[in-house]
């Protein structure tokens, strides 16, 4: 009998493409996608590497798709834009080897800057779209991925969503299949797109959706599940699970191929059923063709396009059962933070003392924007806390930016902040640029990249330097110093600042979760030496919290003794013990 | 289909191993020739956030999450996140509680305050167990397996037995971890509490 494992979404997205003989994948962490990539490495046969962004990994994948074998390349919904400029003419061009791109939506924002629906994207480049329902179909739609990519010659995009990619269930674990390799022909028309092969190429995509909308009518992952035909959904991934809860016993279409969508299949369907709903996550993509086709239905008009689906949904707006609930306690909020320790919290509790505002990146430093730290003024996306920052010099002048810095983590410099950064020195920015240097990728759970010496795959590399690398662009100004020696980092910060020059701060602390970093003393309170000011608690460390008579506790097992509270205590009111 | 379904919930603070926890309970359903889903969180909720993560189990799961008022288990690392979502359980679920207080950012800066009496308050709606596995852990000299304990005082309401418990830690923590998390189970199991 075949092996049965419990597994994440996402480690069967990994399993599907070793199963379907992937041989190259290349990735940029993001979260809900990191871990595909992160399984993949497991398998010896693939071939799999941190891009340092997600257009670079797109193009990797699309040369080793040109050179005949299989690959893929897997990123969040918004990754999807970086790599867009490759996709949408990758979309023209077709493929050698079978081309996968698997996107990883987030309704409800668990760890996005936004809410973004990728099947609009896929729509936009023209590029059909798979959507599984759990663990199983994640590993299969894989590899089905990847036999529609070469029957049809086009890229296919394997949409998950968060609530797929970390969801755990059973799954039928088969072969690896090893694909003959396709054979390599040069071929201009195909794939040098350029203008007079592009406008041929158009033709042949618009055909290829349309005969792909055709033969979905017969596609096994586009299925009818007719039973009571009183209600009927059209439904996909995640949401047709709160569907097949609420609703056993309705009929369902379960659309497995989200774009392009199969229209006879659909009317046929809707011609069988009393009442008609659409239901899909974030955007109207379904319901909206569908209704330009004339046919009656039922979706946004009930359902929201925001944030996830369930089951309780449906019982309430379709059912009309009252679901007898208790109203939720109101108690203080959680939101996420630093973790006790994390050298970013120190580099805040300097800003923050300077009064400085922070042009904000992507990382666990966007955190610094909300109290008591209160330092990130903005977050747009990877790389833009560089080029914001040197945009508001040029509206308003370098005296306006004098209380300004940028802060961006390592891994988000490599992806793209240092074409921000060779703009800035370019036009004649006066910026100063904090890179918070925690030698990882920390939010997605510390994945390595070009400045950390060590790849994917566990090969120990010679890593880029970033202090040589920002000298190289011609910048004087290139400042190393430890996160955690505040009296010099203020010093550091009050004078580049103050320049009308481009500076670079390297503040050069691991992250305090990174395996082999363990601070080796905790910090304990000194009562008698206490003047309950408080100082202590400002940059609001977990560890600490303020008894009912003014003086400190601090949790022992919380503390990694960075020391960040006792230098800021001028009265050695807290000390450090070896541990 | 959700009439047999057993639903469990693991509530705490992002870092008190709650994804290890699920992972647990997720092997032993799959010992037992259930059919079962899992929803975890990763990425940033998880640094110092309030962190669920849900466990269905039966003869044929649908959806991984458990929604409002479904919960036949609550277990809660922390005693704010258990008032947070005891909400979520039946009328006639048990509520397992860690008797750990951390404050949130929100209390700390002074923007909100922690109540008081919260387990007290839930022993009048729910039928609660409590532990302070935090003392207990360090009693056995590791304070991270504290989850372990209250996962241990949970698995007495499940039907599952002791050396299937055990057999599916050893598959599931990291090997240097295997003896000292099967005390801490045990402490849990077998505890007066």
């Amino acid at each position: 009998m075949s092996e049965v494992k419990i597994m994440l979404g996402n480690e069967a997205i990994a399993r599907g493409a070793f199963e379907a003989g992937v041989k190259v994948s290349a990735a940029y962490p993001g979260t809900p996608s990191t871990e595909i990539s992160e399984n993949i490495v497991n398998y010896p046969e693939i071939y799999a590497e941190w891009s340092p962004n997600e257009k670079v990994a797109m193009e990797v994948a699309i040369g080793a798709s040109i050179s005949g074998v299989r690959a893929m390349a897997s990123m969040k919904h918004v990754g999807v834009n970086v790599a867009s400029d490759p996709l949408y003419t990758i979309s023209y061009s077709g493929v050698n080897g079978g081309l996968v791109l698997v996107a990883a939506d987030d309704p409800g924002l668990y760890s996005s800057q936004n809410e973004q629906d990728t099947r609009c994207v896929a729509r936009a480049a023209m590029v059909p779209v798979l959507e599984p329902s759990d663990s199983q179909e994640a590993k299969d739609f894989m590899k089905y991925a990847f036999d529609l990519s070469e029957k049809y010659d086009t890229p296919i995009i394997l949409r998950t969503t968060t609530r797929l990619s970390h969801s755990q269930g059973p799954v039928t674990l088969e072969e690896r299949c090893e694909p003959v390799d396709a054979v390599y022909e040069r071929n201009p028309a195909k794939f040098v797109m350029m203008p007079g092969n592009a406008k041929l190429r158009h033709v042949y995509v618009e055909q290829r959706l349309k005969d792909m909308a055709a033969d979905a009518c017969e596609m096994p992952i586009n299925k009818v599940e007719m039973n009571d035909t009183k209600i009927g959904f059209i439904t996909s991934g995640i949401a047709y699970q709160y569907v097949k809860e609420a609703c056993p016993n309705a009929s369902v279409l379960k659309l497995g191929l989200v774009h392009p969508l199969p229209r006879k299949l659909i009317e046929d369907f809707a011609s069988k059923v009393e009442t008609l709903y659409i239901f899909e996550e974030l955007e109207p993509v379904f319901e909206e063709q569908i209704k330009s086709w004339g046919i009656k239905c039922i979706g946004k008009e009930i359902f929201t396009v925001q944030g996830e689906y369930s089951a309780n949904m449906i019982r309430k707006a379709i059912l009309k059962e009252e679901v007898e609930l208790k109203p939720a306690a109101q108690v203080p909020a959680r939101p996420p933070i630093l973790c006790p320790g994390c050298p970013h919290r120190s580099v805040y509790s300097v800003l923050n003392k300077l009064k400085i505002h922070a042009a904000g990146d992507i990382g666990c430093y966007t955190l610094g924007a909300v109290a008591p730290l209160s330092v990130v003024d903005t977050t747009v996306c990877m790389g833009a806390s560089i080029s914001t920052l040197h945009g508001m010099e040029k509206a308003k002048g370098k005296d306006y930016i004098k209380n300004w810095v940028a802060v961006i983590g390592d891994s988000t410099f490599m992806h793209t902040g240092i074409n921000s950064l060779m703009n800035m020195v370019y036009n004649q920015g006066t910026g100063t640029v904090m890179i918070l240097d925690n030698s990882t990728t920390g939010m997605t759970g510390h994945q390595d990249h070009a400045a950390t010496g060590k790849t994917l795959m566990g090969e120990e590399v010679p890593a880029i330097n970033i202090f040589h690398l920002c000298k190289s662009l011609g910048i004087k100004n290139v400042v190393e110093v430890n996160a955690f020696d505040i009296v010099e980092l203020e010093r550091i910060v009050k004078e580049e600042v103050a320049k009308d020059e481009v500076s670079v701060i390297i503040t050069k602390s691991p992250c305090v979760l990174l395996k082999g970093n363990k601070f080796t003393t905790k910090c304990v309170p000194v009562p008698e030496k206490c003047v309950k000011c408080g100082m202590c608690l400002k940059p609001g460390c977990p560890a600490l919290t303020k008894n009912a008579d003014g003086t400190i506790s601090i949790d022992q097992t919380m503390c990694n003794g960075c020391g960040l509270c006792k230098n800021l205590c001028k009265l050695g009111a807290i000390e450090t013990v070896e541990v | 289909m959700a009439n047999n379904t057993k639903n469990i919930m693991i509530v705490g603070v992002g870092g008190q191993g709650t994804l290890l926890t699920s992972r647990i309970l997720g092997g032993i359903t799959v010992e037992a020739g259930y059919d079962v889903k899992l929803s975890e969180v990763h990425g940033m909720a998880q640094r110092g956030g309030s962190v669920v993560t849900f466990v269905r189990y039966g003869e044929k799961v649908a959806e991984p999450i458990v929604e409002e008022g479904q919960a036949d288990l609550l277990i809660a690392f922390e005693m704010l996140e258990a008032k947070r979502y005891a909400h979520f359980l039946k009328k006639d679920g048990v509520l397992v509680v860690n008797e750990q207080r951390i404050d949130p950012i929100t209390v700390v800066t002074g923007a909100a305050t922690y109540p008081e009496g919260i387990v007290e308050e839930l022993e009048k709606e729910y039928s609660v167990l409590k532990i302070n596995a935090m003392d207990e852990a360090l009693k056995l000299g590791n304070s991270k397996v504290f989850n372990i304990i209250v996962l241990g005082m949970a698995a007495k309401h499940m039907d599952f037995s002791k050396e299937d418990w055990l057999k599916v830690i050893e598959k599931t923590v990291p090997p240097k971890t295997v003896e000292m998390n099967k005390k801490a189970f045990l402490l849990g199991f077998e505890g007066a509490y």
